[in-house]
This record gives structure tokens, C-alpha cells and sequence, in this order.
């Protein structure tokens, strides 16, 4: 019983606390005062148009910007304030990030195997048939053929890299999951293909992620929270069909009605 | 020879090289920057070999060079000459006889002693280069002891050929903290690097100088189930008969006869004396 309920009360703790992040660009605001919680298991959307300062935060988030002011405490450190092998390492265990561009995310000179044994043996793995079978049951995981596993990422297509690319992150078992626009540039069919795929690893993993998009079609299916970025501000968060369906801020109800019927 | 400053370079220069050499020693396997000087020979000839040995020199010294093991190759022979012309040094093709050694691709088989210290002349010093282009990126990742890709290569050499196919300039691990570049010696060579002679290596184009102290412990990289192997052609030296040493594979005829022999002149030829 005692068990239960501590379960419960871990699941009470946000995994991820944001609060008044703020950066800008000279006199330019990229991002203002954002603040939210992640909690284990959600997956938290963000979209805007673009601009609006999306980029920007997950950047932050992830230390490939600095931030001028705010917290980002996760599991109890503030994120911003550990020291660099810190932070280092808990983004190549526990954090992943997965780029909008595979080929940033990727090395392209390296064989798809190679890519996702990297954060194994950056993490101390030295045994070649442990490291390799990993990777074909990853491979696998996001459906590609594991006969493929000595391809250089180069010789796949766009779908393909994209889902190498998750693979890469999430061969640690991170616990939290940065995604910018990973479906951007993909075709109708490749994108809702890696979409099923990604909301099965979230649902079986207990994945918490932050997912930034301008598709709100990406949202509706994979985000339980929505935040609604403009101008560097969050005008507005709730359940993503919340806001979707009842949007309050002028703006959101302009985005929502923006999205082509289908 | 009076035109030069005893061993080509000028005092500040030297002071300067040894500075470099001192922190190599203290720190062994880090990469230390200094000022390379123009020689008069091109990069690639070895121009941070011979900065090293001008800094190390003393007029009572005997020098020795070597190029891939040989003593009378175009490299070695210019070289030698070089210092035997700007410092007066006595020199010679014996390892037994000479105090500082400068070498390109090979360590001598003869077992070197404390009394000796031996220069190589590096192409390219990081290890991490052909991986991650970045030069901030690749000192970060030695200041923080991020090794992984290192071992990315080795599997990708053990995924495309079946075995770890990197021969010369093995990876290796240095006093457990720095992974270096032992610079283009065979893999055979990596484990007599432990030794009692001081080792020290520059690389004039890139301007880097490290060092491997007497008796450092250097663990060259490898997995658990693909382990580390000092591998040599399989035959023995024509001439004197070796199975042990290291050996150079040579076309002897027009119809493709090959045939071995060691790559150490100057051993093979005690050998046979």
C-alpha cells in the first residue's frame, strides 16, 4: 500500500520544472518569462508560428543556448547551473534531443549501427556483440531493417534518417526527450508513419517530452498539453484539446483556424 | 659552424620548446600548443621532430635517425646531416650508441634505456580528428575525458571489415586519463611505448608538442570481445631470420616474388654481424 502511494506522489513531482526563462537577442526577445512543468509520462506541445520563439526555448532547455535568465530545475538541480561534464552527461543518458534536420543529429560518415552504439559507449559499453545487438533491436524498434545496420545514414531516406536519429537518443532509455519539429520537411505518409511510431515509444517508454512544432495536426495526436508561443510569450497553455477546440487567446483561435481543412 | 645558433633554432625559441616539452612530461598525453617555427625543410618532413630534438640537443650528445625503421632513407639521411651540420653532433645508426633518437613511423626494436630520449615527428597529433572536425569540440571533450567515439571508429572498423583494421597510429590511453595519437607507428609498436625512455612528440604544422614520461602506463583502445592485438606480417626477415620484429613485405622481382624483411635496418644488421 505504502508503495502505491508513494508512486502516486512521485508522479505528483514535475520531472521537469521551468521557470522564467527569458532569452533575448540584443534588444530582440527570443524568449520571455516562460514557465512549466513537466510531469513524468506527458508529453507537452509547443507551437507557434515561426518566429515566435519556439526554437528558442528548446534550445535553452537544452544548453545549446544560454540562457540570461530563469531556471530549469530537473529532478531537483537547476540544469543551467550544473557544471559542464554535468550537464554533458545527463544529455547523453537521461536527456535526448532529436533535430529537425536528421543530418544535424546524425553522423553521416558513421554506419547506422555506429550512431546508435555512440551514446552506449560514450557511457562506458566495450563489448562490440552487446553493442551491435542493441543497435539491430533498435534498429528494428523503429522499423528499420536491421540488415541495414552497416548503411551510412547517408544511403537512407529522409523518413528513415529521422528515425535513426530517435533511435541514436533513446538507445540510453532517457527519461526526457527534446524534439524540434521532427517531422518537418517529411512527406504526409512519412510523417504520419513516424508519428504512430513516436507515440507508441512515448506510451511504452513513459517517455516525457517536449515537442516543438507549427503543426498543430502533430499536436492533436501526440501532445497532452499544449503551450501557444508568440512574440517570445506563451499567450496561452492547457490540455492540448482545450485549447484546440475552445481556444481563449485571439491568437490561438487565429492559429486553429489557420489549419487547412482536410 | 658559426652562421647558426648551436642547433638552427635561437635560445628563445628552444626555451620555448622546452617549456612545452616540460608541461607534455607533466601532464602525459596532453596535447600542449607552442609556437612551431618555420624549418627549413616542408610539413610533412617532420618539422616537429626536429624542433624537439633542436630544443633536447647538447653538444655531447650522438643522435640517430630513423624513417619507417631505416636509417638511410632520403628523410634520416637529411636530417642527420641537418644536425650533424648546425650542431656538430656526433652521429650514428646504432640505437646503442645514441643518446637522442628522432624517428618517423617506428619504435627501434632494440630495447631503449633510461639514458635515451626519443623524438617523433607527428602528422596529425589528434586522435579525435577524423571524427569530429572541430578543434573547441575535440579540446572539450579531452578536458572532460569524452572518449566514446573513439571506440565509434573501432566499431566501425570491426562492422565493415570484421576485425579492428586500424594498423598504425592506434588509439591509446595514457596514465588512464588522455587518449592519444602514438603518431603513424604500426600497432605493433603500441605496447613497447611503455618504456624507459622519455618519449616525446611534436607536430610542427599542427604546433603541438605531448610527451609519454618513463615507464607511463599507455592501454591502447579495444573491446572485451574484440581485444587488442599486436599484429605483424607473418614470416620472418629474409636476411638475419627474425620472427619477432616487426617486418616490411618487399617485391623482390618483376614476376611479384615477395619476400619479408625487418623493418629496423640497424637491428637486422647487428643481427647479422
Amino acid at each position: 500500500m505504502n508503495v502505491v502511494n508513494t508512486a502516486l506522489v512521485l508522479e505528483d513531482t514535475p520531472l521537469l520544472s521551468v521557470s522564467g526563462l527569458t532569452r533575448s537577442y540584443g534588444a530582440r526577445i527570443g524568449c520571455k518569462d516562460v514557465v512549466f512543468d513537466l510531469y513524468p509520462g506527458e508529453v507537452m506541445g509547443i507551437v507557434g508560428e515561426s518566429g515566435s520563439g519556439k526554437s528558442t526555448l528548446l534550445s535553452c532547455l537544452a544548453g545549446h543556448l544560454e540562457t540570461d535568465a530563469g531556471q530549469v530545475v530537473y529532478q531537483g538541480q537547476d540544469v543551467l547551473t550544473l557544471p559542464e561534464p554535468a550537464r554533458r552527461r545527463l544529455m547523453r543518458t537521461d536527456w535526448a534531443f532529436v533535430h529537425q534536420h536528421a543530418r544535424d543529429g546524425l553522423r553521416m560518415n558513421v554506419s547506422a549501427g555506429g550512431n546508435v552504439g555512440e551514446r552506449l559507449m560514450a557511457g562506458g559499453a566495450r563489448h562490440y556483440g552487446n553493442i551491435r545487438k542493441t543497435a539491430e533491436d533498435w534498429l528494428e524498434r523503429v522499423e528499420i531493417d536491421p540488415g541495414r545496420i552497416d548503411d551510412r545514414p547517408s544511403a537512407f531516406s529522409g523518413g528513415m534518417q529521422q528515425r535513426l536519429q530517435i533511435a541514436r537518443g533513446l538507445v540510453t532509455g532517457p527519461k526526457l526527450v527534446l524534439m524540434d519539429e521532427p517531422t518537418g520537411g517529411l512527406d504526409v505518409s512519412v510523417q504520419a508513419r513516424l508519428l504512430d511510431l513516436l507515440r507508441g515509444l512515448v506510451r511504452r517508454m513513459g517517455l516525457s517530452v517536449v515537442i516543438v512544432t507549427h503543426d498543430i495536426g502533430v499536436v492533436r495526436l501526440l501532445a497532452d498539453r499544449l503551450m501557444v508561443m508568440r512574440h517570445g510569450q506563451v499567450v496561452e497553455q492547457g490540455l492540448t484539446d482545450r485549447v484546440l477546440d475552445d481556444p481563449q487567446h485571439a491568437y490561438t483561435q487565429l492559429l486553429v483556424n489557420s489549419v487547412l481543412p482536410t | 659552424m658559426s652562421d647558426y645558433n648551436f642547433a638552427y633554432l635561437d635560445e628563445p625559441t628552444k626555451k620555448m620548446i622546452r617549456r612545452a616539452i616540460l608541461k607534455g612530461l607533466a601532464v602525459p598525453g596532453y596535447q600542449v600548443p607552442f609556437a612551431s617555427r618555420e624549418m627549413p625543410m616542408p610539413y610533412g618532413w617532420g618539422t616537429g621532430g626536429v624542433q624537439v630534438t633542436a630544443a633536447c640537443l647538447t653538444p655531447e650528445d650522438t643522435l640517430k635517425v630513423i624513417d619507417q625503421g631505416s636509417d638511410d632513407t632520403t628523410n634520416a639521411v637529411s636530417i642527420r646531416s641537418f644536425f650533424a651540420k648546425v650542431a656538430g653532433v656526433a652521429t650514428t645508426t646504432r640505437t646503442a650508441e645514441a643518446s637522442v633518437i628522432q624517428t618517423r613511423h617506428r619504435i627501434p626494436e632494440t630495447p631503449l634505456r633510461s639514458d635515451q630520449v626519443l623524438v617523433y615527428q607527428v602528422p596529425i597529433p589528434e586522435p579525435l580528428r577524423f571524427l569530429e572536425p572541430r578543434e573547441t569540440e575535440t579540446r572539450r571533450m579531452h578536458a572532460l575525458e569524452e572518449y566514446g567515439l573513439m571506440h565509434v571508429k573501432l566499431y566501425e572498423d570491426i562492422a565493415r571489415h570484421g576485425a579492428i583494421a586500424t594498423s598504425y597510429a592506434y588509439p591509446a590511453l595514457v596514465n588512464g586519463r588522455h587518449v592519444f595519437d602514438p603518431s603513424p607507428i604500426p600497432r605493433f609498436d603500441n605496447p613497447r611505448l611503455e618504456s624507459p625512455a622519455i618519449q616525446l612528440f611534436g607536430a610542427g604544422r599542427e604546433q603541438r608538442i605531448y610527451a609519454l614520461p618513463p615507464f607511463t602506463s599507455v592501454q591502447s583502445l579495444d573491446f572485451d570481445d574484440h581485444p587488442f592485438e599486436a599484429s605483424k606480417a607473418d614470416g620472418a626477415c629474409a636476411l638475419c631470420g627474425a620472427t619477432h620484429t616487426y617486418l616490411d613485405e618487399i617485391v623482390a622481382d618483376d614476376q611479384g616474388t615477395r619476400r619479408f624483411q625487418c623493418s629496423d635496418t640497424d637491428y637486422c644488421m647487428e643481427r647479422r654481424a
